[in-house]
């Protein structure tokens, strides 16, 4: 007789649960009605703005969005995991949205399939490599700020031993490594970069313990590409220095973190859908530099020196003007081989499919 | 490897390992009365972001600790009663748990995130102990709650192999109807063991983000729950093993990363499986043979006991 009741309280306690659970996922933001004059606009969040990281990056620069164009109204829609972003889309499209924001590169394919099925809509997807006529793709040349970020670490080490958190053996992440790696040299050609792998974006405590084991190697500057600011940590424990990576990270580890190596997404944005409004948007492959202002460093720490500021600015000036990049040659790789000659600089396509480490680097791609 | 190293690795291996010997110690108070808990996960997870929010509410990291002792319980509150009372079953109830936590901690802890803690448990100094040669640095260096830890594990070994209530409370997960006849109260028991493995689960993720990390990220967990219950099964469900199995569990992950740093070149991947493959071997060693059977899984496990159906 108690089984069918059990049963149901049973039933009733998961569907109370998973309510719950939803909830606190959170939902968008209010529809409302339309406005010929409004374009609205959508955003799709792989993570919550609470990261600290990506999707805060990326939250602040829709803000920056709705201040600077007062026609613009926005929608966003949080924590999408890959297999719920087409369903998200579409539901963004059909609630009228004219532009539409997908910022992750897992959202790659459900964006080209729902943006076939509204073609009057602009989709826009960060990261990923696949366009149409109503598909661009966005990104930004964080190697260049990376670059920077290396000179103050080069500067900065007594050991010329610096630690490099890493995520997974990707391109983007090993070209982030080697520009880092030649703003280090730059500065200080004796200094090496030791790279660990945690194989995963996200666990505090792995990227911490990681950050603990180049430490005890005898680090005493630790850099890092992850979406936590646990090496951050790390460093500030056991008294060294760290630079921090996505979004200002000095706040969790003041006296280790000189500066970040930041998103600026705003820029972009702003120019984005005014073009859209304007009607001359039209699809392309977007890669942002620094003097567009979609990367750039976090304010920074007490402990930079005006010399290192300096030497940050001297840099910063030719990357800007367009006069030099990052990676000019003579470039060598690990193993001594030249793989930029001198005055030549690789092209997109090559920075884009970056597999081996420079000179200077400790560490193994192939794993 | 020189000396240095090793005592860095080890060391790392235990604070490392701590997290999951709480989580599995509580797990194996849960599964011995025949209840078992999937949501230890999810009962990290929120006693982790509970401890947070009173960590740096009160600047006391032991009222965190109180509150996500609580928060667990709470938790295993809640799985008590569908499973003991309700007789639900034990896997859904559990999942659910594990989902709910993940859930309900991360809408928690939106406004923490960030945030810096202004009192983490931090290393003590014990006299003589710590200064110990070798073993000083690799057991002794630690905070309070890896030191409680030496103590808590002996401490249920001895509640539940040589008290009478750990006799009771074997007995209820092994045959509750015979326990019941001889006068025990199997829901009371039950009831009693399962929340005090969502405490002691609490504690677990409040080791996380009170003294390891310390910091609140959403699901900052990562998977230390599930690892807590392949644990109990590599401990054949004995406290002293789980001490011991923690520290190969914890130890595995942070040797990949010193390994890396030493550039000896070993899969990362083969290590993360390592705990695994190690939990599979146990298990097959422990169901094939009749005579290690005894120090098996409890009988009555996953049963939900109904004194009409005797």
């Amino acid at each position: 007789m108690r089984k069918w009741y059990s049963k149901a309280v049973l039933l009733v306690a998961v569907m109370f649960m998973t309510a719950a659970l939803l909830a606190g996922c959170g939902g968008g933001e209010e529809p409302s009605a339309d406005n010929s004059d409004k374009i609205k606009v959508g955003f799709v969040y792989i993570g919550s703005p609470g990261d600290a990281g990506w999707t805060y990056a990326h939250d602040q620069a829709r803000k920056a969005l709705e201040e600077a164009l007062p026609y613009v109204e926005t929608e966003v829609v949080e924590n999408v995991a890959d297999a719920d972003a087409e369903r998200v889309l579409t539901q963004l499209a059909q609630n009228g949205n004219d532009v539409i924001f997908s910022t992750s590169f897992g959202f790659m394919d459900p964006t080209i399939n729902v943006a076939k099925k509204f073609p009057d809509v602009v989709f826009l997807h960060c990261s990923g490599y696949k366009t149409a006529d109503n598909v661009g793709t966005y990104f930004g040349r964080m190697y260049q700020a990376r670059y920077l970020t290396g000179i103050i670490a080069g500067m900065a080490t007594e050991s010329d031993l610096i630690g490099y958190v890493a995520a997974f053996p990707i391109p983007e992440v090993i070209r982030g490594i080697n520009a880092f790696t030649l703003g280090v040299r730059s500065v200080n050609p004796d200094a090496q970069v030791k790279v660990v792998w945690t194989n995963t974006w996200f666990d505090p405590a792995a990227e911490k313990e990681a950050a603990n084991a180049l430490l005890d190697a005898g680090a005493d500057v630790i850099a890092q590409h992850q979406d936590t600011p646990g090496p951050q940590q790390a460093a500030q424990e056991r008294g060294k220095l760290s630079i921090g990576y996505n979004s200002d990270m000095s706040k969790l580890a003041p006296k280790a973190v000189m500066t970040s190596a930041v998103w600026n997404w705003a820029p972009y944005y702003i120019e984005t859908v005014k073009a859209v409004k304007e009607g001359t948007w039209e699809s392309s492959s977007y890669w942002g530099s620094m003097a567009e202002g979609i990367v750039g460093l976090a304010p920074y720490g007490p402990m930079v020196t005006d010399e290192m500021k300096a030497a940050v600015e001297e840099a910063k000036e030719k990357i800007v003007s367009g006069e030099w990049d990052v990676f000019t040659g003579p470039i060598k790789d690990q193993n001594g081989e030249l793989r930029v000659a001198e005055g030549e600089t690789m092209s997109d396509k090559d920075m884009l499919s970056m597999d081996w480490f420079v000179e200077g680097v400790q560490g193994n791609i192939e794993q | 490897m020189s000396m240095d190293v090793l005592t860095m690795i080890l060391a790392t291996a235990v604070t490392a390992g701590t997290p999951i010997l709480y989580a599995a110690l509580g797990e194996v108070l849960c599964e011995r009365v025949g209840v078992l808990n999937l949501g230890v996960e999810g009962m990290m997870l929120v006693g982790a972001v509970t401890g947070f929010m009173v960590g740096v509410g009160t600047a006391n990291p032991w009222l965190g600790l109180l509150a996500a002792t609580l928060a667990g319980g709470a938790m295993a509150l809640i799985h008590a009663f569908l499973t003991v009372s309700l007789k639900a079953n034990q896997v859904v109830s559990g999942l659910a748990l594990t989902l709910f936590g993940t859930g309900f901690s991360g809408y928690l802890g939106k406004s923490m995130i960030g945030t810096p803690l202004p009192n983490p448990f931090k290393d003590v100094h014990l006299p003589v102990l710590s200064d110990l040669p070798f073993v000083g640095p690799v057991l002794f260096q630690h905070d309070m709650l890896v030191l409680a830890s030496y103590v808590l594990a002996p401490a249920l070994w001895f509640l539940l192999f040589h008290t009478r209530a750990g006799l009771n409370l074997r007995a209820v997960g092994e045959n509750p109807a015979a326990a019941d006849s001889l006068g025990v109260n199997v829901f009371l028991t039950r009831y009693i063991y399962v929340i005090a493995g969502g405490m002691l689960a609490g504690i677990g993720g409040a080791y996380l983000s009170l003294a390891y990390v310390p910091t609140w990220m959403e699901n900052m967990v990562a998977g230390r729950g599930w690892i807590a219950v392949a644990l109990v099964i590599f401990a054949t469900w004995n406290p002293l093993n789980a001490l011991i199995g923690s520290y190969i569990f914890g130890g595995v992950h942070a040797l990949g990363f010193r390994l890396q740093a030493l550039e000896v070149t070993v899969s990362p991947y083969f290590l993360k499986m390592l705990p695994y493959i190690l939990t599979i071997v146990v298990l097959i060693i422990v169901t094939r043979n009749n005579k290690v059977r005894r120090i098996g899984a409890p009988q009555a496990l996953g049963l939900p006991y109904d004194r009409e159906e005797r």
